[in-house]
């Protein structure tokens, strides 16, 4: 574990929050997707996001991530008080920040045994940790695979290469396990999954993340994950900002009445 | 004063994009000059070849093969490191005969570098597979020509050819050309080539998970070249070689 630098003890109230989102703007190609997002996600907490398509979901975890062509306008975001935009993408997950990805990508001739263990390696060496051993990496690669029943073959195969949706899905939650991040922004996560493996991939996301010291900004189309996962709190995007924020009720609600009546209630 | 050949040309097919500037001035001393290699009936030999250039940084290596009944040959290759580098290989297959080849083109700066086959299917029979992976930076060129001929009578050949070039700048290029020249009827001929950059959507992949960019781009190029050796089934040599292609990408890129 990275030591965490010691600071002062302050109120009860989440004054430092993990993750500070403020009055983010973002756009693709000169089109503004995001218009003035704010969320704070404090150690502990599980938040989900939902709303309809073309509300800005995946454009924030993109922007969280860091990806190319994402042009943020306006707003800050900080991640343990640092700026998080002014690190590279790699920085970010060395620093804790895992980014589940909607559409796994394949990549051909690269296993997921030696593209995990280099990518963990790579973190360790950079927060100024040991690297593991090929043996030692093993062991806890077949752990993970296990946990969220995974076929251990599947380590030796090209990354997401001939893999099912729900296979690379779970292979993400894999991935997870073996980095063993702070704070997992999962874009949804729960699409392309059968119940069953829902309900592993939920449970997945419970053992590794439902920490006191850990927190997950769960992007979600759908309340079927959150029955599995319970967030902490419900946010609903639409038009590039949050409009609504509630409960683990408000899913429920925001599947009997639609995005529609809520957003516009808002 | 004994004669020369002359000097190729553009014009020539198999001379087509080599830098003949370069050439010039070590043609005397290598015109005509090949290494001739006979695989006797049955018997199978591996071959390793890498360029190394001297002073001037050219580098030019011609082989010629003949591979007798049911014979095999496999050659793995790095055409690297020369300004100016080229591998020629002719083969000629008797019936039942196998030719092999796996080879890398890499290079950046201004290199050009080739990989140039003649496979003759002179018998009925025979199978050849090329693979070949080129990986280029800068304003470097890398090209593979390969013929494959079948003669008449050489019905149930099976000859294929698979080249992909990675780019990693614009500016770089790649030439891929397969010429295929088929008398006989009963053949099945393959070929299939390919230009690209890195997956952009690979990359953000890789760093996401915590890969600073230089490594993300070495581990798909290493996964992008290693096409090339896997058939060379000598594990130590297969080592050897993908090992010296490795250090290369290091350094090209």
């Amino acid at each position: 574990m990275k030591a965490t630098p010691v600071k002062p003890k302050l109120p009860k109230k989440k004054r430092n929050p993990m993750l500070k989102i403020d009055n983010l703007h973002a756009e693709i190609g000169g089109t503004e997707i995001l218009k003035g997002l704010s969320l704070e996600i404090a150690a502990g907490e599980i938040h989900a996001i939902m709303g309809p398509n073309g509300a800005g979901k995946s454009t924030l975890a993109y922007v969280l991530g860091g990806r190319d062509g994402y042009e943020v306008t306006q707003g800050s975001v900080t991640y343990d008080g640092e700026d998080l935009l002014d690190m590279d993408p790699h920085e970010r997950a060395a620093a804790g920040l895992f980014l589940g990805f909607q559409y796994p990508v394949e990549i051909p001739g690269v296993s997921n045994v030696q593209f995990l263990r280099t990518a963990l390696n790579a973190q360790r060496k950079a927060r100024g940790e040991d690297e593991l051993s090929g043996g030692e990496f093993l062991k806890l690669a077949r752990e993970q695979a296990s946990a969220l029943k995974m076929n251990a073959e599947m380590l030796k195969r090209a990354v997401n290469v001939g893999f099912s949706g729900g296979e690379k899905k779970r292979n993400e939650m894999v991935q997870m396990g073996i980095i063993d991040p702070r704070l997992a922004i999962l874009d949804e996560t729960d699409s392309g999954l059968d119940i069953d493996a829902l309900r592993t991939v939920g449970e997945g996301i419970n053992t590794i993340m439902r920490k006191p010291d850990k927190a997950v900004l769960l992007i979600t189309h759908y309340q079927r994950l959150l029955d599995v996962v319970k967030p902490d709190y419900v946010h609903v995007l639409a038009d590039g900002r949050i409009v609504r924020t509630g409960g683990a009720d408000l899913a429920h609600q925001l599947e009997e009445q639609g995005y529609e009546a809520i957003a516009e209630a808002a | 004063m004994t004669e020369t050949l002359p000097l190729p040309t553009r014009r020539d097919e198999a001379w087509r994009y080599s830098d003949l500037d370069a050439l010039a001035p070590v043609w005397p001393d290598i015109a005509g000059k090949r290494e001739e290699i006979v695989i006797a009936a049955g018997d199978s030999t591996n071959r390793q070849l890498i360029l190394e250039a001297g002073d001037p940084n050219v580098a030019v290596e011609t082989l010629s093969i003949r591979i007798e009944k049911g014979g095999r040959f496999a050659l793995h290759c790095l055409a690297i490191d020369a300004d100016y580098g080229r591998i020629a290989v002719e083969v000629t297959l008797a019936e039942g005969a196998h030719f092999e080849l796996g080879g890398a083109i890499l290079g950046t700066g201004d290199q050009t570098l080739e990989i140039v086959t003649d496979v003759r299917h002179a018998e009925p029979g025979g199978t050849s597979n090329q693979i070949v992976r080129s990986v280029l930076g800068e304003t470097a060129t890398g090209s593979f020509l390969g013929k494959v001929a079948v003669a008449r009578d050489a019905q149930k050949i099976d000859a294929s050819q698979s080249v992909k070039a990675m780019l990693l700048d614009r500016t770089a290029t790649a030439n891929a050309k397969p010429e295929l020249e088929i008398f006989a009827d009963d053949v099945k001929c393959a070929h299939g080539a390919t230009v690209g950059e890195l997956d952009k959507a690979a990359l953000f992949y890789l760093a996401s998970r915590g890969l600073p960019p230089a490594e993300a781009r070495k581990l798909m190029l290493q996964a992008f070249i290693a096409d090339a050796f896997v058939s060379l089934e000598d594990e130590a040599a297969h080592d050897a070689i993908e090992a010296k292609a490795l250090a290369v990408l290091e350094a090209i890129t």
